[in-house]
């Protein structure tokens, strides 16, 4: 007796478990489409994103996938498993996979375009393009707009706490502050975290000038003895927590952190700062390359790229989120800084692979 | 005819582990000799020079990580074998139950638990002592390994003592044999399969863990895990990756190969000498 009300009680919890989603109402339609979504149903789409860069339907927020296969009747096949520019480049370089759309940052577009990984992209098919801003059209990976559409841009500050730190800080040095020693975090991965020397020595990112290489991974070296630890998104918790006084990490990440932490601050360091976009581009290899360019489209209407800015606090390239009035982040300093704050910005440029090798090895002594 | 019932027998897992062990296996020996463009190259296994260090503190953290669990895992172990089945049946799932949550979880909360702000810094401070620093230390790490790999020796050793049969002991203690030859002369040698097979089940998993000495090592603390991991992850560099694998598991193959031959030793030979 006793093991039968066990087993009932067990598939109870399972059933329940099982049909708790699907008794949660889902936020999966857009008003007011303009674009046109029809002519493609019963086809599949293979979408590769990262981890938490697109608003999913969680905490009420539109579930834009599901909004999309709604609209359109295709099968999103979506991959957000993929950890970095690196591994999705490796992934499609090996010819394993065909994908349809991927969203690699400014200077792995600026790679794949050379090794004719990308197709181009046809505007005429996606009538929403016509709300990207200019500043965000003719980039350096990019210069005729042919192969890429803007997803999201972000720049790198320094997010700090104010109870632990004196003053009003501006500049890289501070992440070389002896007063904060075992206080500070770093980048956990070397592009990043030489580019914070590299700024505070008046490098250009970009240089391939292997004796400046050389003095800014001797910058690192100075700083290891005083690091707390080597962080990439452990930096919430640390932050969030009051753990660690000061962290270099990007705009959209401290406006997370400031609603859970209201002792954050943030600044962009006057000796200038990485800025980087994300854009959605089409492979060669994509097999359903109509789908490809109306899930574009579609990830431009106006609704669904204000839900994706308001659910991932990164600033927007397109012009009807930005001047939107129901937007919460309208004309946020830190995520649009007016001219007078606008902080000097570079680019990171696709390096050539001597350098690229010759900095990796700086960075295997640094952290081994 | 019994031969052939074996191979059938055989064949879904020889299956298996062609496709899911020979063949992943024979992809990173190529890997481990060969350059970027593929071709036949020695360069990965000459640059694994440079990683010595690590490779010895790996095996240092997970000896001393071993060490520790036998110690807390053997004397309860034993103990847990003598109460009655009740206790033994709650017990035993008090052992098992952190594993129905998955170990980066775990080790995701212990970070936030050692952090400078966290519960146990908080007490002290309530307490009025001096903060104290968890995370980035090898005590951290070590800690991680034994906390996560715990049941992993705890069961093997229980259920060899569970079945140990009560009346050697009390044959042993009629002629005359003293408590501790008791445990030197019977206990421990009929309890050693246990014991080999749980250093077996903590020692290889910590030897290669990266995601433990990460999170609660702060990032500073390079284990031979963390650095094929950053080969692989960052640095895209997979012939150096593969290479560091392959010595990785030379080195469990003969630690194994060591431990194996120990317990011939003194397993069921053990008893009759």
């Amino acid at each position: 007796m006793k093991r039968i009300v066990s087993l009932i009680v067990a598939c109870a919890l399972i059933f329940a478990i099982a049909a708790f989603p699907v008794s949660c109402s889902r936020n999966d339609t857009v008003e007011n489409l303009e674009g046109d979504y029809t002519g493609l149903e019963g086809t599949t789409l293979y979408v590769m994103n990262w981890g938490e860069y697109i608003s999913d339907g969680s905490e009420g927020s539109l579930d834009v996938i599901k909004a999309f296969e709604k609209a359109t009747g295709i099968k999103v096949t979506y991959d957000d498993t993929t950890p970095s520019n690196e591994a999705m480049y490796a992934k499609l370089k090996s010819g394993a996979i065909s994908v349809d759309v991927v969203v690699p940052s400014d200077y792995m577009i600026q790679r794949m375009i050379k090794e004719e990984m990308l197709q181009k992209v046809d505007t005429s098919k996606i009538p929403n393009y016509k709300y990207i801003m200019d500043e965000y059209k003719g980039l350096y990976f990019d210069p005729q707009n042919e192969y890429s559409v803007p997803y999201n841009v972000g720049m790198v500050g320094i997010i700090y706490n104010k109870t632990m730190v004196e003053g009003t800080p501006d500049s890289w040095s501070i992440l070389w502050d002896e007063t904060y020693k075992n206080n500070i975090l770093s980048f956990g991965n070397p592009r990043d975290a030489f580019s914070t020397a590299q700024f505070l020595l008046g490098q250009d990112v970009n240089n391939t000038d292997k004796a400046l290489w050389d003095a800014a991974a001797q910058k690192l070296m100075e700083q290891k003895p005083i690091i707390q630890a080597r962080v990439m998104d452990e930096v919430f918790n640390k932050m969030e927590g009051g753990n660690a006084a000061v962290a270099p990490y990007y705009a959209g990440d401290y406006l997370l952190m400031k609603s859970i932490n209201d002792d954050l601050e943030f600044f962009y360091p006057k000796e200038g700062t990485n800025i980087f976009v994300d854009s959605m581009c089409i492979p060669k290899s994509a097999k359903n390359i109509e789908a490809a360019h109306m899930f574009i489209n579609f990830m431009l209407e106006q609704e669904v790229a204000l839900q994706n800015a308001e659910y991932l606090c990164y600033a927007s390239p397109h012009s009807g989120v930005v001047n939107n009035p129901d937007y919460s982040f309208k004309g946020n300093e830190i995520l649009y800084p007016d001219d007078a704050h606008k902080p000097k910005t570079q680019y990171f440029y696709d390096l050539d692979p001597e350098i690229r090798s010759y900095y990796e090895k700086l960075w295997e002594e640094i952290v081994k | 005819m019994k031969k052939s019932t074996n191979a059938l027998l055989n064949a879904p897992y020889a299956v298996w582990s062609a496709i899911f062990v020979v063949v992943p296996l024979f992809i990173v020996v190529v890997y481990a000799f060969t350059d970027a463009e593929g071709h036949f190259s020695f360069d990965s296994i000459l640059a694994l020079k440079d990683y010595g260090h690590n490779f010895l503190i790996s095996l240092l953290y997970s000896l001393v990580a071993t060490v520790i669990t036998l110690i807390i895992a053997y004397p309860f172990a034993y103990a847990l074998s003598k109460t009655n089945e009740k206790t033994q049946r709650i017990q035993m799932m008090l052992v098992m139950l952190p594993m129905w949550m998955n170990l980066l979880i775990r080790t995701y909360s212990w970070m936030n638990i050692l952090d400078r702000n966290g519960i146990i810094n908080q007490l002290l401070m309530t307490l009025g002592l001096k903060p104290a620093t968890f995370l980035g230390t090898p005590g951290a790490v070590i800690f991680g390994m034994v906390y996560n790999y715990l049941p992993y020796m705890i069961l093997p050793i229980y259920t060899v003592m569970a079945k140990m049969d009560n009346s050697l002991v009390e044959a042993a203690r009629d002629l005359g044999c003293n408590g501790f030859n008791v445990w030197r002369r019977l206990i421990l040698p009929l309890s050693m399969p246990g014991v080999i097979s749980g250093i077996t089940m903590v020692f290889v998993p910590s030897v290669s863990t990266f995601y433990i000495s990460q999170k609660l090592g702060n990032g500073k603390i390079m284990l031979i895990g963390d650095t094929i991991e950053r080969q692989m992850q960052t640095l895209n560099n997979y012939n150096l990756g593969a290479a560091l694998s392959l010595v990785l598991m030379v080195l469990i193959l003969v630690s194994m190969f060591i431990m194996n031959r120990f317990a011939d030793n003194s397993g069921e030979g053990g008893l009759v000498a």
